[in-house]
């Protein structure tokens, strides 16, 4: 279940090169939008923009109950909206965690209130997120988790993953994994190589993301279920992955923008606002990931937008906390970076930030169809502008790109057929 | 009368090895051999830094580092100050950040920054104005630590230059052995480390130097630099070797071990029995004692580098022949 504020549906018409990757289209258009619905798509001129299905974000943490200081449900999803998003999915890992229909219950009343575009909000696999107990999934399920995630720690027990992946049957959502065996993670700030050698920054060895991919999937295979896996950072991830597919294992996979982009050569700045898990990589993991999203091995880019309060990162490199913003600089940041160079060719990131993630978590997609329902975002590539920290909607400014010129900007997001952001 | 202008010089800091270049070692290293003369007069004093102040904020307990510290501003009549983490304001939970710009008030000249965190020396350059030493980050870097031990290599074996340095024990964790490494590279000599494998960091080998498992390794050194092996890396459930006991049979620096010829140097404080063997610490081959005397001059070089070399400036001269900007 999406949920949102309540609103009129707008009428408008959009005009631009029209870029679908999949409605196969590529061409100038006029898209007339009648009250929240498209309802004719004509030839017209190209004007400079580009405007494209808008973009969905499986993997945002909107703080929301208990770090209203670092990001409201209202300050989220506008920073959401202004980075061209239609739809995002929030994570549970909030204090208290989203592990009950209570909780759930008041954060889907608060969001019909606050939230600026359509909503989901994942519910915990354990109670808690303590990994030993299953949540309720059928009641939260009914109460409108759009998915179950134990996100920010993983389901360190295989026997309980596995009974998750039978018990979810049941509720007919996505589980969404976060990769990580804590025995081989624990201490550790950066990937393990040369940097973090170097640095003396307590390893996070590739391993200990890929052994538990590999686990998953092995898991997923044995129980017919569908997993998502979550930010993944490492080649050997990417492999096992690929090969868990090529087994006909239904796997879904999501990359950060951030990991897309730096290596850990950044973490030798010692700047906190490169400090995340999974942590960077190196090289040869960032050109796999590139590779299997280009592939379609990947299929959703997701931010994994993380605040955190200024004072929070505003400390030593290694006392500060895993994290980066992302949502108002994800299509930016990896144009600039990565279409204008020509690693990753515009269609390609268009259709990962929008129809992927939507078909991964069952979900809606974006489309420019007549009859469908307006999501579209107004793209404007040639726009230059400066990433600073009194530019957030956000409420935190903890991102790697700051001071950084980034090329493109979103100027104008239709969420479920309102405008929901106009630069 | 007009004036020079004469542009502000950067701030210049000294938070890791890396930040230097082979002359501004070798500048130090001679600055220090300088200052060392001046400590057999009979008024050891020097008037070098009279009104200056120098802060020591100290996050982990040291001896040696902040008493060679404080000596050696001291000695340049510095006004100096320390902060230790116990029994003052970060005890009641304040941050870095804000006890930095508390220091900087003052407008202190030198912050000499230790920190069990890596990165927080970066911070307390970042939020002030003052030049920032770094006295030890975490695992990260001890540069002061490793400018000594290339001034007492120097004394004992009259070269830097292509000299061969064992670095025997917990690479991992050490600061130290982070730093030595770097500098020895950066004055032509060059490192093995030698270690268990669990205590040898994957990659360390990017560094430019030797890694191997086997302590017959050290045969070809001109320098044994023996490590501190901490007692917390024992703990249960983080244990990197099985026992001491173990580390000492396999590592441990024995008389037997080291080769005619050879020095043995270590940072201290020393496990005797340990790392070391006692009749080998206590021998002549040791310069254990040379390290912390040259701690002294080294420390006192350095805070006369960022404070009163300021090559900068002297660059910013223009020369006689080329016009000058006059306001």
């Amino acid at each position: 279940m999406l949920v949102s504020r309540n609103g009129r549906a707008d009428s408008l018409s959009l005009e631009g090169r029209v870029v679908a990757p999949a409605q196969g289209i590529d061409e100038a258009l006029r898209i007339t939008v009648t009250d929240g619905v498209i309802s004719a798509i004509e030839p017209g001129a190209a004007a400079g923009l580009v405007v494209s299905p808008a973009f969905v974000d499986p993997h945002v943490h909107l703080r929301t109950p208990g770090r209203e200081d670092e990001e409201t449900l209202r300050s989220g999803t506008e920073a959401a909206a202004a980075g061209g998003y239609c739809t995002i999915l929030a994570m549970p890992n909030t204090d208290p965690v989203v592990d009950s229909a209570s909780v759930l219950g008041a954060l889907v009343e608060r969001a019909r209130e606050e939230a600026a575009i359509p909503t989901g909000f994942m519910a915990a696999i354990s109670k808690g997120q303590r990994g030993e107990e299953l949540t309720e999934m059928v009641e939260l399920a009914g109460a409108g988790a759009a998915a179950f995630t134990d996100d920010g720690k993983p389901v360190v027990s295989a026997g309980l993953m596995r009974r998750a992946l039978q018990y979810g049957t049941l509720a007919r959502l996505p589980l969404a994994l976060h990769c990580e065996e804590p025995s081989l993670s624990r201490g550790g700030h950066a990937h393990e190589g040369a940097v973090s050698a170097e640095l003396g920054l307590g390893p996070y060895p590739s391993a200990a993301e890929s052994v538990m991919v590999e686990r998953d999937c092995a898991l997923a295979e044995l129980e017919r279920r569908p997993i998502h896996l979550m930010h993944l950072s490492a080649r050997e991830s990417v492999e096992a992955l690929e090969r868990a597919r090529e087994a006909g294992v239904p796997v879904t996979a999501e990359v950060t923008p951030h990991h897309l982009v730096l290596t850990d050569e950044a973490v030798r700045s010692l700047d906190p606002n490169v400090k995340m898990n999974p942590p960077l990589r190196s090289e040869e993991d960032r050109s796999a990931l590139l590779d299997a999203l280009r592939r379609g091995a990947i299929t959703c880019i997701a931010t994994d937008h993380a605040p955190h309060a200024r004072h929070e990162k505003d400390v030593p490199f290694e006392d500060a906390p895993f994290g980066v913003t992302g949502l108002e600089t994800a299509f930016s940041a990896l144009y600039t970076r990565l279409v204008l160079p020509g690693e990753l060719p515009l269609e390609t990131l268009l259709e990962r930030m929008s129809s992927g993630p939507a078909r991964a978590f069952g979900l809606d997609e974006p489309r420019v169809e007549v009859g469908a329902r307006a999501n579209l975002v107004v793209l404007d590539l040639d726009a230059e502008w400066e990433v600073t920290e009194s530019g957030f909607r956000s409420l935190s400014a903890n991102s790697w790109l700051l001071g950084e010129t980034l090329r493109s900007r979103v100027v104008r997001t239709v969420a479920d057929g309102r405008v929901v952001f106009q630069a | 009368m007009s004036e020079l202008r004469v542009p502000e010089p950067p701030r210049r800091h000294l938070l890791a090895i890396g930040d230097l270049e082979r002359v501004d070692v070798e500048r130090i290293l001679e600055t220090a051999r300088a200052l060392a003369a001046s400590l057999d007069r009979e008024v050891k004093k020097l008037p070098t830094l009279r009104g200056r102040t120098v802060v020591h904020l100290f996050y982990e307990s040291s001896t040696r580092t902040l008493a060679s510290f404080e000596l050696a501003a001291k000695r340049l009549s510095a006004d100096t100050m320390s902060l230790r983490s116990s029994g003052s304001s970060v005890d009641k939970g304040e941050s870095l950040k804000d006890t930095a710009l508390t220091l900087a008030a003052y407008d202190p000249d030198v912050i000499v920054v230790r920190h069990p965190s890596i990165g927080a020396p970066q911070l307390v350059a970042r939020v002030t104005g003052a030049h920032v030493v770094n006295a030890g980050d975490g695992k990260h870097q001890h540069p002061t630590q490793a400018l000594l031990d290339l001034y007492a290599m120097q004394e004992a074996l009259g070269r830097l230059e292509g000299v061969h340095v064992a670095v025997v024990g917990d690479v991992l964790h050490s600061r130290v052995a982070r730093s030595l490494v770097e500098a020895l590279r950066l004055v032509g000599a060059h490192a093995t480390l030698v270690g268990p494998p669990t205590l040898l960091p994957r990659g360390i080998e990017t560094l430019g130097c030797e890694v191997s498992t086997d302590i017959a390794a050290i045969a070809h050194a001109d320098v044994v630099y023996a490590l501190r092996m901490q007692a917390e890396r024992m703990a249960p459930g983080e244990a990197f070797v099985p026992s001491l006991r173990e580390y000492t049979a396999l590592y441990g620096i024995t008389p037997e071990r080291v080769r005619p010829g050879q020095v043995v140097m270590h940072p201290g404080p020393m496990n005797r029995g340990v790392e070391i063997d006692p009749r080998v610490a206590d021998s002549d081959v040791a310069l254990v004692t040379d390290q912390v005397r040259a701690g002294l001059v080294v420390r006192m070089a350095v805070l006369y580098d960022l404070l009163v070399a300021q090559p900068t400036i002297r660059d910013a001269v223009p020369a006689p022949n080329e016009p000058m900007e006059v306001a």
